[in-house]
């Protein structure tokens, strides 16, 4: 009996403890330090919140840079990938589907290799970002499909250049761009 | 693999290896009570908590006695965690009205996140409340990990003491891991992540018009500082359905290597700190230096197998379930050491790696979370696989066998052997009656020798209170709820119960000087000796399910198979 009550009491204050005191002050302190970042990283535009730069949005738009395929079509409720084993001849059949589609939209060669975040769904089918190369092979049919100038393009190539991020610190994760962000750009190219 | 994947890794292993002995020798001042700098910034708090429930913080008890204090805090704390879940949409910080949880899935959820498991039968973002996430399971990621703590200090107590029955205070060894280790490593990781743009308000899901003028609602939520202690913890539990792909738990490749190394230093560290209590740093490197072997083994092969080429992809990256910010190694890395540790904690879905990598990740599980393993519960389990070594050796070479001068006996050998097989039994017999029943099967995501490892996979996490899936398993439903809800409290309880015992009966005897004829358990022998112990007793009883699983996947791929 007594080691319930002491069971119970010491329940009581950890929960207030870990379960109240420490989100709210870990809050309190991220709201003062980051507060952009504590409430996620949204971009406005022309005062409308349209997006955070964190989570990946879907682009099938011709005007537009593709984002990775994603299990969810980006809807993040919930988040998750595909789930497909390698042996799964879905997922076979959907890397084929996404080539063929990838290059024709693109009107790239038959023979041009894309790299394969590409071809593959993400693990939250909310990843903002692809590889530089998969932007750069994108690059024609968007000028196309905005008519720009041979100058405009100059600046769109520029624009990838510029957003391309490398391995943090020099060391850590993978080369990337936020393909919102470059979209975004994009939109600004006059 | 290119030169700075190589980096990567070996920048991982160096971090973990050179704080190990810092973080290490910090814990073994907290738990054995001597001053430490943390003592003047919440020594308060701690008599706070004692004058509270009311205890004095140097009352010792037996083994009787301090098992009875957790199974009955643990229990309150599964009553409450089911209990806030299956009315959570009367009680407050549900600004999106989410509904009462099912009372399986509720259940499943309670004893995952008491024992320390955190598998995830339902998804964070369209399930639970702020209010469930924060009081009820960000509580538990504390007080489990805590408890997993207090068990090996009473291990730890009852090899180092001799002659007597005291194991020490189950509230004070909960208070102090919680108070001085967990809580302030929490609020700094914490803060880091949202440094790298981790989210932690409590607004409303943010409706989007998104570029192209669709409709994306982006939910909120306190994501940081849960993400913090699930990892310190070694919990895993993740905020948001994808986990650590989640951009807003791990938007960064430096929030990536954050994260991994909270979950790898406390298992690591303890390993010192058990050297320092037990008298002898070298046995506590000893134990470190087996663990760190199955870990880099278990990582090479599994690199190996993920950047290899096969017919079905050829050349293609395997970037299915993963991250284009974490690439392949830091994936695969990743989920060698989450599944290790038994945090899991994923930033890709196992549930595509390639078979190899599959496997390894379960061979991790399946050996009983000792390999570092989850916070406390990693180093008694690797305990029990010494005694099990010091006794087999004894056998062959025809000695008593004993342990830092204790003389192991039937009882503690016996111990040892429920605390093995009771895991395993979970694994086996669950999993096979998933594989023949229809309510096991029709959860299946893939056909063909990997939806046995899908099945496989859950049990093994759920035995080895790892919490990581092939997520594909569609987990939530009665039958998987259920059986993988008791598998989970077998996996916990009932090894922390015989290890108690083993304190106990141990703390008894008396301690044999060391001799000539002692067999040292501190050398390279030794850890030749419990890799193979761990191995055999691992594989003879994995083997066969293995390879009807990612082994006979591994080769039918490889001839282009699919299903």
């Amino acid at each position: 009996m007594k080691t319930l009550i002491i069971s119970l009491k010491i329940f009581l204050f950890f929960t207030i403890l870990t379960g109240i005191i420490y989100p709210l002050l870990v809050t309190g302190i991220v709201q003062i330090i980051f507060p952009e970042k504590a409430n996620g990283s949204f971009i406005i535009r022309e005062n409308k919140v349209i997006g955070s730069e964190l989570i990946g949005q879907q682009f099938d738009s011709s005007i537009y840079f593709s984002s990775r395929p994603s299990a969810i079509s980006y809807n993040p409720l919930p988040s998750g990938g595909s789930n497909y084993g390698l042996t799964n001849i879905k997922l076979k059949e959907f890397v084929n589907e996404r080539k063929k589609q990838f290059i024709a939209f693109n009107k790239l060669d038959s023979l041009t290799i894309i790299p394969s975040e590409m071809l593959f769904a993400s693990a939250s089918g909310l990843d903002p970002h692809i590889s530089p190369q998969s932007a750069f092979l994108q690059i024609d049919r968007i000028a196309k499909a905005r008519k720009f100038n041979f100058v405009q393009k100059q600046k769109l190539i520029q624009c990838i250049k510029d957003l391309t991020k490398g391995p943090q610190f020099l060391c850590l994760g993978e080369e990337r761009i936020n393909v919102l962000l470059l979209n975004l750009a994009t939109d600004k190219i006059r | 693999m290119t030169t700075l994947d190589y980096l990567q890794v070996i920048l991982f292993l160096a971090l973990i290896i050179g704080l190990t002995p810092v973080l290490g020798n910090f814990m073994f001042k907290v738990f054995s009570g001597e001053k430490h700098f943390m003592l003047p910034v919440l020594g308060w708090l701690e008599k706070l908590t004692y004058k509270f429930i009311k205890i004095k913080p140097d009352e010792e008890t037996n083994w009787k006695k301090y098992t009875l204090g957790l199974l009955i805090f643990n229990f309150i704390g599964l009553v409450f965690v089911f209990l806030i879940q299956v009315f959570q949409a009367y009680l407050p910080m549900n600004p999106d009205h989410l509904p009462n949880v099912s009372w399986h899935s509720a259940f499943n959820t309670a004893a995952s996140f008491v024992t320390n498991t955190n598998w995830q039968g339902y998804s964070g973002e369209i399930t639970l409340s702020y209010f469930v996430q924060m009081i009820g399971l960000a509580v538990q990621n504390f007080v489990s990990a805590a408890t997993g703590i207090a068990v090996l200090l009473a291990l730890i107590r009852g090899i180092a003491r001799k002659t007597t029955d005291k194991l020490g205070n189950f509230w004070t060894d909960l208070t102090r891991s919680t108070l001085y280790v967990l809580l302030p490593l929490s609020i700094l990781l914490a803060i880091a992540l949202v440094g790298q743009g981790a989210i932690q308000n409590f607004k409303h899901y943010e409706t989007v018009q998104t570029l192209q003028g669709a409709q994306q609602i982006i939910p909120m939520g306190p994501v940081a500082s849960q993400e913090a202690i699930k990892q310190l913890g070694t919990n895993g539990g993740g905020f948001f359905n994808a986990n650590d792909a989640h951009p807003f738990e791990s938007p960064t490749p430096f929030s990536n290597l954050l994260i991994m190394f909270a979950l790898l230093i406390i298992p690591a560290s303890l390993t010192y700190t058990y050297g320092k209590m037990v008298g002898s740093v070298r046995q506590g490197w000893t134990i470190f230096t087996a663990m760190m072997i199955l870990l880099v083994t278990g990582l090479g092969i599994s690199l190996y197998a993920e950047y290899s080429t096969n017919p079905i992809f050829g050349h293609l990256a395997l970037m299915e379930g993963k991250e284009t910010r974490f690439g392949i190694t830091n994936s695969i890395l990743f989920s060698v050491i989450t599944t290790d540790v038994s945090c899991g904690a994923v930033n890709a879905m196992h549930d595509s790696l390639s078979p190899i990598s599959g496997m390894i990740a379960m061979i991790n599980l399946m050996l009983g979370e000792v390999i570092f393993g989850g916070v406390g519960a990693g180093l008694y389990g690797m305990v029990i696989f010494i005694i099990l070594t010091v006794f087999i050796a004894g056998l062959m070479v025809g000695r008593s066998p004993e342990y830092l001068g204790k003389k192991i006996e039937a009882f503690e050998v016996q111990m040892a052997i429920i605390a093995v097989l009771l895991p395993n039994f979970v694994i086996l017999v669950f999993a096979a009656w998933a594989s023949a029943s229809n309510a096991g099967l029709s959860s299946l995501n893939n056909s063909g020798p990997h939806g046995l490892s899908e099945i496989l996979y859950a049990f093994s996490s759920a035995a080895g209170n790892n919490g990581s899936a092939f997520a594909g398993l569609n987990a939530n439903t009665v039958f998987y709820n259920l059986t993988l809800g008791f598998g989970m409290l077998i996996g916990r309880f009932g090894v922390i119960v015989p290890v108690l015992a083993i304190a106990g009966s141990m703390a008894k005897k008396k301690i044999t000087p060391l001799s000539a004829g002692t067999f040292r358990t501190d050398n390279s022998l030794f850890i030749a000796l419990l890799i193979g112990v761990i191995l055999i007793v691992g594989g003879l009883t994995h083997f066969p399910a293995l390879s009807l699983g990612p082994i006979v996947e591994h080769f039918l791929m490889n001839n282009g198979i699919t299903f």
